[in-house]
């Protein structure tokens, strides 16, 4: 499968990244020089192969189970420490409804 | 001798004897760090006062017979890992002037035991690269040098080079690394030194900035392998803050170094056995083969059949997990922003990924986004996670036969900036040896065994049961031993 350019700037804008026009062919080639040498894995016979998850030996399944109760909290201002922007406890963007 | 040149467990010896104070030994790697570092580039960071403050901490601790079993070692920290108060970049524009307010586990583990931090060492951004040079703070220079080409300036591996060069020049003791596909491995192999990726969930991820969550896993390195098991006992161990982390007793891996492999069986894949392959490289396994024979060990033929899918794979679960786990720097609750004056929102998360993630992070954030889209994400993720349960089905396979496994730990020996980087498929093939281990969740640990005709280090890698990093060691161990591996980088402190 080789990606348009079409499709090069839609996965761009679902990525959120900024794309100028003329870095459009450059990034279409190195994704297509990837996906190309990707594309072996089609070769692969996965019939009847549960897909692996997760990285745990053993599976899902070997992992803990905790609580399901709050366990941190009450942190405003060490979480708002690192804000670009801030309104009182409120981080700051650009306004979003007119 | 020069106090930068004692072993971690040599150095443990000298305080426990009162032969040095914390002080000292702080103030000689510090030293180290100051003269080495404008050359190197090995941190982003340096810490040298608080590193000061906190080794006189450590000697009142001993002093008062509270010392930990890292007491006063100085130890570099990988910029991935957050540590509260200390500005964590993960080498990434975009995290430039993060500070985080809290500290990771394996780190907070460290302290813990008495570990001083002296700084906060290079890494390729966002810990996706082989080579350094993907770093926002530039790339980090190999200690090593060709012998007859000095003024080459080779790569130290990565993404945990800069944890690797300090290590190798003798700025630091120890340091900690984290490893995706091979990233404390390669960078282990390319600088003449230890490190070791331990099972998947054996050390928690909780304050390490993420990058592939099911394949990443911190480690240390040190210049020998006992000294990566005493490190390792600190950092391992069950975390609630991080429910991948295993609920596993974490043994004493030291004691591990001294088990005889007499009766092991160690497996050698012949799927490893690559076409073009350097001579040395082959010659480098042949011998550590013979020696673990001459130790005692079963030297066994076995095959790992879906090996040369692993890559391949690899570049499509590890960037999928890297476009969601990355999605949240977003230029509003932390890290940089980039605004202009009319932007609305959209335009402020575009403008400020754009300029704040380097080419390769930008490359495999689109990779990943598109293997996840609609219509793709069958042939390409589903299909990947398929062929993930087929290599892991390998190793329990070979697991039948054999009780580690011994290979070749990079294709080649360290190489110069602007080599392979026409073509980013070149670059990745960098990790065709280790990459599977991460993506079984295995143990693999890297050493050096040899030079080349260069005078490079090369490496072996072994690999073992999930949680049998024991086993790993003691393989890594008598390899160790029968190497007798002597050869100093040129640039090194005490030089």
């Amino acid at each position: 499968m080789s990606l348009d350019t079409a499709t090069v700037r839609r996965v761009a804008a679902l990525a959120r990244l900024r794309l100028e026009e003329q870095d459009v062919a450059r990034v279409q080639g190195e994704l297509n020089g990837i996906l190309g040498w990707i594309e072996q894995l089609q070769a692969v016979n996965t019939d009847g192969v549960e897909p692996m998850a997760g990285g745990t030996p053993g599976g899902v399944a070997a992992m803990p189970m905790r609580d399901d109760v709050v366990t941190d909290g009450g942190k405003a201002e060490a979480v708002l420490a690192n804000a670009p922007d801030r309104e009182g406890e409120y981080f700051g963007v650009p306004k979003v409804v007119e | 001798m020069h106090p930068t040149d004692f072993t971690l467990s040599g150095a443990l010896a000298a305080l426990n004897e009162g032969a040095i104070s914390a002080e000292e030994l702080t103030r000689a790697n510090v030293a180290a760090v100051e003269a080495l570092n404008p050359k190197l580039n090995a941190f982003i960071t340096t810490t040298s006062e608080q590193a000061l403050d906190a080794a006189r901490a450590s000697d009142a601790r001993r002093k008062r017979g509270e010392a930990g079993p890292l007491e006063g070692i100085p130890l570099a920290i990988k910029d991935l890992f957050c540590t509260e108060g200390v500005r964590t970049t993960a080498a990434s524009k975009i995290l430039g002037n993060f500070i985080p307010p809290y500290e990771s586990t394996v780190t907070a583990q460290l302290k813990r035991d008495g570990a001083v931090f002296l700084g906060k060492a290079n890494l390729d951004e966002f810990a996706m690269g082989s080579s350094n040079l993907t770093s926002a703070y530039g790339g980090v220079l190999n200690p090593w040098q060709r012998k007859n080409d000095p003024s080459a300036r080779l790569v130290p591996g990565g993404s945990s080079g800069g944890s690797a060069a300090a290590v190798a020049a003798r700025m630091a003791l120890g340091a900690t690394g984290t490893d995706t596909g091979g990233s404390i491995r390669q960078p282990a192999a390319f600088c003449g030194i230890t490190g070791i990726k331990p099972t998947y969930g054996r050390c928690s991820r909780f304050g390490i900035v993420a990058f592939a969550s099911s394949l990443d896993q911190a480690g240390p390195f040190a210049r020998t392998v006992e000294d990566c098991a005493i490190l390792l006992r600190s950092m391992a161990g069950h975390d609630p803050k991080d429910s991948t982390s295993a609920a596993q007793p974490v043994p004493d891996f030291a004691a591990a170094c001294g088990r005889s492999v007499k009766g092991l069986r160690i497996g050698v894949p012949r799927e490893y056995r690559l076409d073009g392959m350097p001579a040395e490289i082959e010659k480098l396994w042949r011998q550590g083969l013979d020696w673990l024979r001459d130790a005692g060990a079963e030297i066994v033929d076995i095959s790992l059949p879906h090996t040369k899918y692993a890559l391949p794979t690899y570049y499509i679960v590890a960037p999928a997990e890297a476009s969601s786990n990355l999605a949240r720097y977003d230029g509003v609750r932390f890290g940089l922003r980039v605004v202009e004056k009319d932007s609305d929102l959209r335009d402020l998360y575009e403008r400020t990924r754009a300029e704040g993630f380097g080419a390769e992070v930008r490359r495999r954030i689109m990779i990943g986004t598109y293997v996840l889209s609609a219509g793709y994400y069958d042939a390409y993720y589903l299909k990947a996670q398929k062929i993930r349960a087929l290599i892991a089905r390998d190793f329990d396979e070979a697991w039948q036969k054999v009780d580690a496994i011994v290979t070749p730990a990079t294709p080649s020996a360290a190489f110069a900036e602007g080599e392979n980087t026409d073509d980013p498929v070149k670059m990745y093939l960098n990790d065709v040896f280790t990459v599977t281990a991460n993506l079984a969740g295995l143990p693999g640990l890297a050493l050096p065994t040899g030079l080349d005709h260069q005078g490079l280090p090369l490496g072996l890698q072994v690999v073992g049961r999930a949680f049998d990093e024991e086993t790993v060691f003691a393989v890594g161990a008598a390899l160790e031993r029968a190497a007798d591996f002597k050869a100093v980088p040129a640039m090194r402190a005490g030089a």
